[in-house]
C-alpha cells in the first residue's frame, strides 16, 4: 500500500530512490565498576583521536563545499575535544570511581550541558548543542557504534531522517543523495536552505516520515509541490517518472535562456537579479544566469557567530561579491536585525512586537559604531566595482538623511586617510513600511533607487504577523490594495529618473511579474532558481499586454479576482 | 607566579572567537594558566571554563600563571588580550 504525506516543499524538484533512514545509533550507557581504569582510559583515548581525524575531514570538506564560515563550527567542536576541564574530568572520574570510560563521558557531559542550557543566553544554550553533538561522536566510538556516515553512501537513496544537522549536510554527497525528506522544519530551516543550493529536491515538515518509512522502502519526493509517497504503485511510479522527465525538460529550456536577455515578447528588457546570503551562493546566480544581484542581504555574516564582524572580514565578503559580479550591478542591504533575526551577542531585550520594533535602520542608527564599520566596508568594497547600498525599513525621510549622513561621513573619513572608495555609489531604500510608499514621491527626489520589499510591506499593510499561521490569509501580494501601494512607488521613481526593484518573494511569482511588468517595474530581484522560469515567462507576453492587465486589476476589489485575471490572460510556467 | 590584570573592552567580551585564541594560546604553555573574573577562576586552557565564566563588556579580569614557563605564557596571552579585546 502506498502511503502519501504532505509536507513543505523545500528544494524543486523530482526524486524517485530508496530510502535511507538516517538516524542516531542506540547510545545508552551502562555504569559498570571495578573495571580495568588503564584500559578503559586508553580506549577513551582513542575514541578522542578517531572522533578528532573524523571532526577534521567534515571541517575541511564543510570549507571545500560550502566555505570559510560554514566550517567555523566544527572548529568548537574540536576545541571541546580537547579541553582539559572536560576530558581529564573524564579520565579522573574513571580512575577515581573504577567506572567505565563511557559512564564517565556521559555523566560530564551532562553536567555540562545542564550548565550551558541553564544559562540564559541564547549563546551558551547554543555551546550546549556543540558538546551534545560532540560528546555522542565520541560515544559513539567508545561504544563501537560509529554514527552512520552520510559520506560514505555508495547507491542512490533518498535520507529520510528527523532533521539534519549542519554536520550532517556537510557531508552530503550530492551523487548519491537524490533528495531528502524531514520530519521538522520549514523553508527557511538550515537543511531546506541547503538543499537548495545544493540543487537537491526536497521535503521538510512532513512530521511523520520516520514513521512511515522503512529502511529500503520506495520513496518518490515532489520538491515542487511538497508531497512524498512511499511504497508508490507502479501508476504512481510511471506518472512521477513522467514529471520527472518534464521537469528535467523544463530546466533544459530554461537554461537556454542563461545568457540571454530578459525581455517581453516586445522587446521591453527588466533586470532579472538574484538575492543572495553568503559569496558563496554566486554559483547559483551565475548558473541560473542572473544579471546581477537584487539583494545581499548581510545578516548571515552577522549571524551564528559570538562577536560582531570586522570591517577587513565584511570588505572581504563584499568584495568577492562585487568583483565577481564585474560591471552587473549589486545591492547590498545594511545590517537587517531584529524582528524574527536575533543576534545573540548583541544581548538586545525581547520585545512584544519585535517586528514593529527596534530592528534594521532604527537599530543601526541607534547602534552607530556598528553601522560605521558596515558602512565603510561597503564604501571600500564599491571601488571594485557596481556596488549599491541599501537601507532596510526606512519610515521617514529623517532617517534616510540621518544614515545617508553617516555614510558620506565614512566616506570623507576614507577618503582623508587615503583610502580607496566608490565615487558614484548609488544609495537607494527598501520600501517596505506604508507610510514610505505613500511619501514616494518626497523620497524619489533623495534616494537614488528604491527596492520594495513585498513580504513586510503586506504585513504592514495587512496588520497581519507573518509568523502568525492563523492570520496567513491576510497574506495576499495581489491584493489591489497592495497593487496600488507598489504602483505609487514605481511611478514616484520614474518621476525623478529613478529606478524601482522589487526584492521579496512577489517578485518572482508568475501571477506577479505580469502586473510588476505592466506597472513598470525595472528590477525583479528573486531566488536564483526562479530567474529563469521567469524569463521564460517574459518571453510570453507584451509590454501592453502586461500594463493592460495591471490598469484592470488596480481596479479589482479582491486578491482572488486579480489572481482569476492574470491566469486567464498569461501562461504561468 | 605571573600575573596581568585587563579591562575588557570588546562590545561583545570575551566570546567564541577570542575565547578560542586565548585558550589555544594558554594551551601552548606548560604553566597553570587560570582566568579570574568576578571571584571564580577557572583554567584558561578550557574553552568550556571561560566561556561559562560569560564575561562581557567592562569587566575586569586576571590572567594568573604558574610554572617554568609563565613569563613567556603571560606576555604572549598579553597581546592576544591586546588585539582588540582589551585595554
Amino acid at each position: 500500500m502506498s502511503i502519501s504525506l504532505s509536507g513543505i516543499g523545500a528544494s524543486a524538484g523530482i526524486a524517485i530512490a530508496k530510502a535511507f533512514r538516517y538516524e542516531e545509533p542506540d547510545l545508552t550507557v551502562e555504569k559498570k565498576t571495578g573495571v580495568d581504569a588503564a584500559k578503559e582510559i586508553a580506549a577513551f583515548d582513542k575514541a578522542l583521536e578517531k572522533s578528532r581525524a573524523e571532526l577534521e575531514d567534515i571541517k575541511e570538506k564543510a570549507r571545500q563545499d560550502m566555505g570559510e564560515e560554514h566550517a567555523e563550527i566544527f572548529s568548537a567542536h574540536l576545541l571541546v575535544l580537547s579541553d582539559p576541564e572536560f576530558v581529564d574530568a573524564v579520565r579522573q572520574k574513571v580512575q577515581d570511581d573504577s567506572v567505565n570510560a563511557s559512564f564517565a563521558l556521559r555523566e560530564l557531559a551532562d553536567q555540562f550541558i545542564t550548565m550551558f542550557e541553564s544559562m540564559d543566553n541564547e549563546y551558551m544554550k547554543e555551546r550546549a548543542a556543540d558538546i551534545r553533538d560532540v560528546s555522542k561522536r565520541v560515544l559513539s566510538h567508545l561504544l563501537g557504534k560509529p554514527i552512520v556516515s552520510l559520506a560514505e553512501l555508495n547507491e542512490e537513496v533518498i535520507i529520510v531522517g528527523e532533521d539534519l544537522t549542519p554536520s550532517d549536510t556537510a557531508q552530503l554527497n550530492k551523487a548519491f543523495v537524490k533528495g531528502f525528506v524531514t520530519n521538522i522544519g520549514g523553508r527557511t530551516s538550515h537543511s531546506a536552505i541547503m538543499a537548495r543550493s545544493l540543487e537537491i529536491p526536497a521535503v521538510v515538515g512532513t512530521k511523520t516520515v520516520t514513521e512511515e518509512t522503512a529502511q529500503h522502502a520506495m520513496v518518490i519526493v515532489d520538491g515542487i509541490s511538497g508531497d512524498v509517497i512511499i511504497n508508490p504503485d507502479e501508476d504512481q511510479l510511471q506518472a512521477y517518472r513522467r514529471k520527472q522527465e518534464d521537469f528535467a525538460r523544463q530546466k533544459e529550456e530554461w537554461a537556454k535562456l542563461k545568457n540571454e536577455p530578459s525581455k517581453t515578447k516586445d522587446g521591453h528588457h527588466v533586470e532579472l537579479v538574484a538575492n543572495i546570503g553568503t559569496p558563496d551562493d554566486l554559483e547559483g546566480v551565475e548558473s541560473n544566469g542572473g544579471e546581477g544581484v537584487g539583494l545581499y542581504r548581510t545578516e548571515f555574516l552577522y549571524m551564528g557567530r559570538s562577536e560582531l564582524p570586522s570591517e577587513e572580514e565584511q570588505y572581504e565578503a563584499y568584495s568577492r561579491v562585487v568583483k565577481a559580479m564585474g560591471d552587473r550591478p549589486v545591492v547590498i542591504r545594511t545590517l537587517d536585525i531584529g524582528g524574527d533575526k536575533e543576534l545573540s551577542y548583541l544581548d538586545l531585550p525581547e520585545e512584544m512586537n519585535p517586528f514593529l520594533g527596534f530592528r534594521a535602520i532604527r537599530l543601526c542608527l541607534e547602534m552607530q559604531d556598528m553601522f560605521r564599520t558596515q558602512l565603510r566596508a561597503l564604501l571600500r568594497a564599491g571601488a571594485h566595482g557596481n556596488l549599491k547600498v541599501m537601507f532596510p525599513m526606512i519610515a521617514t525621510l529623517q532617517e534616510f538623511r540621518e544614515a545617508k549622513k553617516v555614510l558620506e561621513e565614512e566616506k570623507e573619513k576614507l577618503v582623508s586617510e587615503g583610502t580607496p572608495v566608490s565615487d558614484n555609489l548609488e544609495v537607494g531604500i527598501m520600501v517596505e513600511i506604508p507610510s514610505t510608499a505613500v511619501m514616494a514621491p518626497q523620497f524619489a527626489k533623495e534616494v537614488d533607487f528604491f527596492s520594495i520589499g513585498t513580504n513586510d510591506l503586506i504585513q504592514y499593510t495587512m496588520a497581519a504577523d507573518r509568523m502568525n499561521e492563523r492570520v496567513s490569509y491576510l497574506y495576499q501580494p495581489y491584493s489591489p490594495a497592495i497593487l496600488n501601494l507598489v504602483k505609487m512607488v514605481i511611478d514616484a521613481s520614474h518621476k525623478e529618473g529613478k529606478w524601482t526593484g522589487m526584492c521579496g518573494e512577489m517578485a518572482g511569482d508568475p501571477i506577479a511579474v505580469p502586473l510588476l511588468v505592466g506597472l513598470g517595474l525595472d528590477e525583479f530581484s528573486m531566488s536564483a532558481t526562479s530567474i529563469l522560469p521567469a524569463r521564460t515567462q517574459l518571453t510570453g507576453f507584451t509590454k501592453e499586454e502586461a500594463e493592460r492587465a495591471a490598469e484592470e486589476a488596480l481596479t479589482l476589489s479582491t486578491d482572488e479576482e486579480v489572481k482569476a485575471l492574470v491566469e486567464k490572460q498569461f501562461t504561468l510556467s | 607566579m605571573a600575573e596581568q590584570t585587563y579591562k575588557i573592552t570588546a562590545e561583545t567580551g570575551i566570546h567564541a572567537r577570542p575565547a578560542t585564541q586565548l585558550v589555544n594560546k594558554a594551551g601552548q604553555y606548560e604553566s597553570e594558566v587560570t582566568l579570574e573574573y568576578n571571584g571564580k577562576s577557572v583554567n584558561l586552557k578550557s574553552i568550556m571554563g571561560v566561556m561559562s565564566l560569560g564575561v562581557g563588556q567592562g569587566s575586569e579580569v586576571t590572567i594568573k600563571a604558574e610554572g617554568p614557563d609563565e613569563e613567556e605564557a603571560i606576555s604572549a596571552l598579553d597581546e592576544v588580550m591586546k588585539q582588540g579585546l582589551s585595554e
